[in-house]
């Protein structure tokens, strides 16, 4: 698992056709993840590789670790008092964990869309999306106008808001707002997109919308996509990693293990015969 | 109204026992409903004695300072003992300065200090200044006037407006620290979070999103301090001290509105203690047309 000697980079992905996940480019390369809260540990030891421009779906039941997983990814845990983050994570060969890496730089490549749809209450949609590339210092107008457009194409939503632009983005209903965030996300250019049950608070039409949103970015972004929804990641992810109590149980391309799992707690868990 | 008897009571065990029981929940009911409507009626009180000073104190105040309250008082300065009309327009525009040179040395202190207890510094250092928050809301505002008036009158070997400002924000500062606190506590950590995870500085997600989100409740705590120090007169005795004509500058004593209440109604003149009443009237005025003002911004922000 860790073909840390060949190092790779972002050019081998042009090579990344094979069949296995674990031997296509890595977008992440996470070894032997460990993470505490306080005396408690959430993640016991995970080794995964994310493969790029895929998605990648974290299955398991509610206080497994996938948000803890996925948060990891992104140096948020660093704000939570008594977090503890141990193993190494490298983000394109790159150890993100390194004393002299920023965090702010790296929450730049690696954006985030939450279980519940946050737009700033204070800001427009055009400044929702805007505010990332605003504050890392952004000035041009024509640039930031392009942005506008390319993110909220991106995210599916320009046609909806293109003529209200100026209006608030808690005026949307849930879904645009889910969206509006993925755009927002998306308009600081990431190279990984990670979501945490971004569906989990939406209706079944606006679920499809975004689980289609989801399918399409997958083509040319890096995909972490957390959920307790089985159809939804048998639906959207390439491949899928199954979580129970911390440790990483199953991963591989989702085809295969809800098919053929090819562990028994996968199993369990998939035909729901597990609590 | 007639009690219904309840479900259970309804298939008696035996016709002795069921009149018996019917009876005893008769009473209760009756004592019940009385002690009921005892408290309703304890609380209506309650309520009316919590209005009825300031009603009564408005009234008392228009029926002895109205008369008083006129153009000339609002726009002419004091007049000598002993002639007759002359106005506190000097003290009106004082207490506002007073109040305005307060706000903009308390509002940076205050509004940064919630912040860092919000948002920086470990769980030691927060504690530590939420108690110090506390107690110094809890100091006596004439212990302000003597700190001031040792450490900055002193030395300037002047009465002053700046003096009188600086002794009232000090009174602002706890003020403004737990209200800031407090409205920053209810922004949802998810825009904190969504902030974070744009790649965004802590400062940036301070100042553009939470600050940004709670700026209402900032206001709001920030022109309630206000108001609270626009009546304070101990904290001024010995900064501002008072001034029977203009300021000509923020280095020389300043009347305030406050000050010149004391004054005139400890005098012994008929005339200075109706314009007292006026002068207080005009106090109070302010300070509910500042409730009036925050009033409106807490309603829009719950729209």
């Amino acid at each position: 698992m860790s073909e840390s000697a060949s190092d790779p980079k972002r050019t081998v992905s042009s090579s990344a056709e094979g069949a296995d996940p674990q031997r296509r480019s890595s977008a992440f390369q996470i070894e032997d993840l460990h993470v505490w809260f306080g005396n408690r540990a959430a993640l016991h030891g995970i080794s995964l590789n994310i493969p790029v421009h895929q998605v990648t779906g974290i299955i398991g039941p509610s206080g497994c670790g996938k948000s803890t997983f996925l948060r990891a990814l992104n140096r948020m845990h660093e704000f939570i008092p008594g977090a503890r983050v141990q193993g190494r994570i490298r983000l394109f060969g790159e150890d993100i964990y390194e004393a002299s890496g920023d965090p702010i730089l790296l929450r730049r490549r690696v954006g985030m869309v939450f279980q519940k749809s946050n737009p700033f209450p204070t800001m427009s949609i055009q400044e929702n999306v805007l505010i990332g590339l605003r504050l890392a210092g952004t000035r041009n107008r024509d640039l930031l106008e392009e942005r506008l457009e390319e993110a909220l194409r991106m995210a599916a939503l320009w046609s909806e808001v293109k003529d209200r632009l100026h209006a608030p983005g808690i005026e949307l209903s849930g879904g645009q707002q889910q969206r509006l965030c993925i755009a927002r996300a998306l308009a600081v250019r990431p190279e990984v997109l990670l979501m945490d049950e971004p569906c989990s608070a939406l209706d079944p039409i606006a679920t499809a919308q975004i689980e289609s949103l989801i399918r399409d970015l997958g083509q040319r972004y890096s995909i972490v996509l957390a959920t307790h929804n089985l159809q939804e990641a048998g639906r959207t992810a390439d491949c899928t990693a199954f979580f129970l109590e911390g440790r990483l149980i199953e991963f591989g391309s989702t085809k295969k293990l809800f098919t053929n799992p090819s562990q028994k707690q996968t199993e369990d868990y998939l035909t729901g015969r597990f609590t | 109204m007639s009690p219904l008897p309840s479900p259970s009571h309804s298939k008696p065990h035996s016709q002795k026992e069921a009149s018996n029981e019917e009876g005893a929940d008769f009473r209760h009911f009756w004592i019940r409903k009385v002690v009921d409507r005892f408290f309703q009626i304890l609380s209506i009180l309650a309520a009316i004695v919590v209005i009825s000073p300031l009603l009564l104190v408005f009234v008392f105040l228009l029926s002895s300072g109205g008369s008083s309250l006129t153009w000339d008082f609002l726009t002419q300065l004091p007049k000598p003992v002993g002639e007759t009309g002359g106005g506190m327009a000097n003290a009106i525009v004082g207490s506002c300065i007073l109040v305005a040179i307060a706000t903009v040395i308390a509002t940076p202190v205050g509004v940064l200090g919630g912040v860092c207890v919000c948002e920086y510094g470990d769980a030691r250092l927060r504690a530590a200044i939420r108690f110090t928050a506390d107690v110094l809301n809890g100091v006596p505002s004439i212990i302000w006037g003597i700190v001031v008036y040792s450490w900055v009158v002193l030395r300037m070997k002047t009465f002053s407006g700046l003096a009188g400002g600086l002794a009232l924000s000090f009174i602002m500062i706890p003020l403004i620290l737990r209200t800031t606190e407090d409205v920053i506590r209810l922004v949802p950590s998810a825009y904190r979070e969504a902030g974070l995870a744009l790649g965004l500085r802590r400062s940036q997600v301070i100042l553009h999103i939470i600050l940004a989100t709670a700026r209402r409740g900032v206001l709001t705590g920030v022109l309630l301090a206000a108001a609270r120090v626009a009546g304070e007169t101990a904290p001024l005795l010995f900064t501002a001290f008072g001034n029977r004509v203009w300021a000509a500058h923020l280095q020389e004593p300043m009347a305030a509105l406050p000050l010149q209440i004391f004054t005139y109604a400890i005098s012994p003149y008929p005339d200075w203690h109706r314009q007292a009443w006026a002068g207080a009237l005009v106090l109070l005025g302010l300070v509910f047309f500042m409730s009036i003002v925050v009033r409106t911004l807490t309603r829009d922000r719950s729209r």
